[in-house]
């Protein structure tokens, strides 16, 4: 197991350097850096070439990949353009965790762009994926023990039209009706964007209050899948050898459906809500829009459309790299709970 | 002959149809087990219909007509003149539904051809030849899997922006932007099917009509092309079907964000840009060419849920 673990994460290493090298290929020709950086205030050229200097964009690719990997504090490089290295370089890549620093907010080190706003995104993540956890076990039970009832069938019709359902649709039509509509009519309504009301303040109250309405769209489109999902997954467990042999010994139905059927069903849940973690933190890029919350998604559309290559390199790293973690995860916790599965050496 | 008859008649009769109907071919079998899907069916008549919808409609109200502003009637709500309303700048929006859908159907079907070849090429070549090219072509599909594909989709826009100038085509014009976004999503999609066809080779590759096949001389590319390829359609028609509703969609989400097909050129997806500043005060505006999306996907979701039980050769229903 441990060689197993070792292994997978040896075969990840070279993958991160393979998406590093696409990303930063595909980060040169995305807007002018320099006038992102300063906006109307340089026009003259030489200032555009002593800041292209000093940020290293003047060195030919490689070099600046290089830079951006490991560094260039072991070396010197050029400032003022006289063609003499004479400054002692400062950054120290991104394998000593030096992700560089943000072009827009002048200077300021790129983790703590990030830093500021992941909590915000994990805070939405971790609500919505509970959610869509619970209520898609509850369906997808019900559907299961109840094949073919009005309700299973309501499910999966309903689990149809909601995966095919883009978020923002189904996003705009809870915000029209408990934003809109239920103002209108004078119920108690939901605010329909932002995090909190500015002017009571980012108390817990508000936020929750705040989630109710991303999390609900992004849970309704998640239900689809995932209760499809247990749904067969527990038909299939109930007409097992065993679940017969715990009927025929005189179990109560609740101990054999919850204990004995959920536990061995919800194994595949694993993988898939593995593998959708870490979709999740860059799948809220249009939830985050449309919903005004100030997290990752919102903090990457900002920077592309701004050009701030630094922090969109960032973050685009970060997230494949949960998106490998989480995978090793899921595999390992997977061969954990099932003992049936046995990773060779 | 006369022992047969007599034989049979203990035993539940064929109806005279099927004792004389000829074994059926391939395509025939598919389509005796595709109509039996009731989904399927619905989604391939709505489909029908909306292609009908934003193609037939087009000669009923001009393309000028579409991107005809009119500041005086901003933000009408829809009404006998304009059933589905007006936009912010004052365009038909029934009109821009019927040429964004043309353009969204578009998008859709060349999108998926582009993922079809790239993603057969890498699989096939993957698959096939094994060794060092499949290694490096694994993990090269591997590494753009893991950058989730609206993310890489938002850094290419970005970066073909308003690169590629407006073309003309049969008479219309076309924004360039139409064109970026299909190749990026192509570009960003092909990576599933890779893996499909991949392993579809990997296991037909083993046969021995493969092996007939190389010592008779055929060279590789027509083992590739005409022997394996046929061979593994099936997969590759269900992914490129609900392929078209991920592209349809991947169109739509880029164009909400503002980073997609740029107006006046209508789609269903930048229709819905900017929608969010008139959730109350137009829904007319982003709930039609909303609903046409959600329909679209739908029914090319179950149409490809049909292909995908038809076209199984494992299925015995007949």
């Amino acid at each position: 197991m441990i060689r197993y673990i070792i292994r997978r994460i040896l075969q990840a290493i070279p993958l991160l350097f393979i998406i590093s090298i696409v990303l930063f290929a595909l980060m040169q020709n995305m807007g002018d850096p320099i006038a992102a950086m300063a906006g109307r205030n340089i026009t003259r050229s030489s200032d555009r070439e002593r800041l292209k200097r000093q940020l290293g964009l003047d060195q030919p690719i490689y070099v600046q990949y290089i830079y951006w990997l490991v560094g260039n504090d072991w070396t010197k490089t050029d400032i003022d353009g006289d063609g003499i290295r004479e400054t002692q370089g400062t950054r120290k890549g991104i394998l000593r965790g030096d992700f560089g620093t943000s072009l827009v907010n002048r200077g300021k080190p790129v983790l703590k762009v990030i830093g500021e706003r992941l909590p915000n995104t994990l805070i939405l993540m971790i609500v919505a994926e509970t959610f869509i956890i619970l209520g898609s076990l509850i369906i997808g039970v019900y559907s299961a023990l109840r094949q073919y009832s009005v309700l299973d069938n309501l499910m999966t019709g309903l689990s149809f039209v909601c995966y095919s359902m883009p978020i923002f649709f189904i996003a705009l039509i809870s915000m029209y009706i408990f934003g809109v509509l239920f103002k209108r009519w004078g119920l108690p309504y939901l605010p329909t964007v932002g995090m909190f009301d500015p002017n009571i303040g980012k108390t817990p109250g508000q936020i929750a209050l705040h989630l109710v309405l991303p999390v609900l769209s992004m849970s309704l489109i998640s239900f689809a899948a995932y209760s499809r999902y247990i749904r067969s997954t527990m038909l299939e467990v109930m007409n097992q050898d065993y679940i017969r042999t715990a009927k025929a010994k005189g179990l109560p139905r609740r101990e054999i459906v919850f204990i004995h059927a959920l536990k061995n069903a919800s194994l595949p849940i694993v993988t898939v809500v593995g593998l959708d973690l870490p979709l999740l933190l860059g799948g809220a890029l249009v939830t985050e829009r449309i919903f005004a919350w100030p997290g990752m998604g919102r903090l990457f559309l900002d920077y592309v459309s701004r050009s701030d290559v630094p922090v969109v390199m960032g973050i685009l790293m970060m997230i494949a790299a949960a998106v490998i973690v989480f995978q090793i995860i899921t595999d390992i916790v997977y061969a954990w709970l099932d003992p049936r599965i046995r990773y060779g050496t | 002959m006369g022992d047969a008859v007599s034989a049979t008649t203990n035993i539940p009769r064929l109806s005279q149809d099927e004792i004389e109907s000829p074994p059926l071919s391939l395509g025939q079998l598919t389509w005796r087990r595709f109509r039996r899907h009731k989904m399927a069916i619905f989604g391939a008549v709505v489909l029908i219909l909306l292609v009908l919808y934003s193609f037939i409609g087009s000669f009923f109200l001009s393309e000028k007509y579409a991107n005809y502003t009119d500041t005086n009637l901003r933000l009408q709500a829809p009404s006998s003149t304009h059933p589905f309303g007006t936009d912010s700048v004052g365009r038909d929006v029934l009109a821009r539904t019927i040429y964004g859908g043309q353009i969204s159907l578009l998008i859709g079907l060349t999108a998926v051809t582009i993922e079809t070849i790239a993603g057969v090429l890498v699989g096939a070549a993957a698959g096939y030849y094994g060794g060092w090219i499949d290694a490096v072509l694994m993990r090269i599909t591997e590494a753009v899997l893991n950058i989730p594909e609206l993310f890489l989709l938002i850094v290419m826009a970005k970066e073909f922006a308003g690169k590629i100038p407006t073309i003309t085509l049969l008479g219309r014009e076309f924004s360039g932007s139409v064109i970026v976004i299909v190749v990026i999503i192509g570009l960003t999609s092909w990576m599933y099917l890779a893996r499909i066809v991949r392993a579809e080779f990997l296991s037909l590759k083993e046969n021995d009509f493969i092996l007939a096949a190389r010592a008779t001389g055929t060279s590789n590319n027509g083992i590739i092309f005409r022997h394996i390829l046929p061979n593994s359609m099936a997969p590759i028609i269900v992914t490129a079907t609900l392929g078209v509703a991920n592209a349809i969609l991947a169109e739509a989400y880029i164009s909400f964000l503002g980073l997609g097909v740029q107006p006046p050129t209508a789609t269903w997806g930048n229709m819905l840009d900017g929608a969010n500043s008139y959730l109350e005060s137009a829904p007319w505006l982003w709930f039609f060419p909303g609903m046409l999306i959600l329909l679209t996907v739908l029914s090319i979701n179950f149409l490809g849920d049909g292909l995908r039980d038809a076209l199984d050769p494992h299925s015995r229903a007949v």
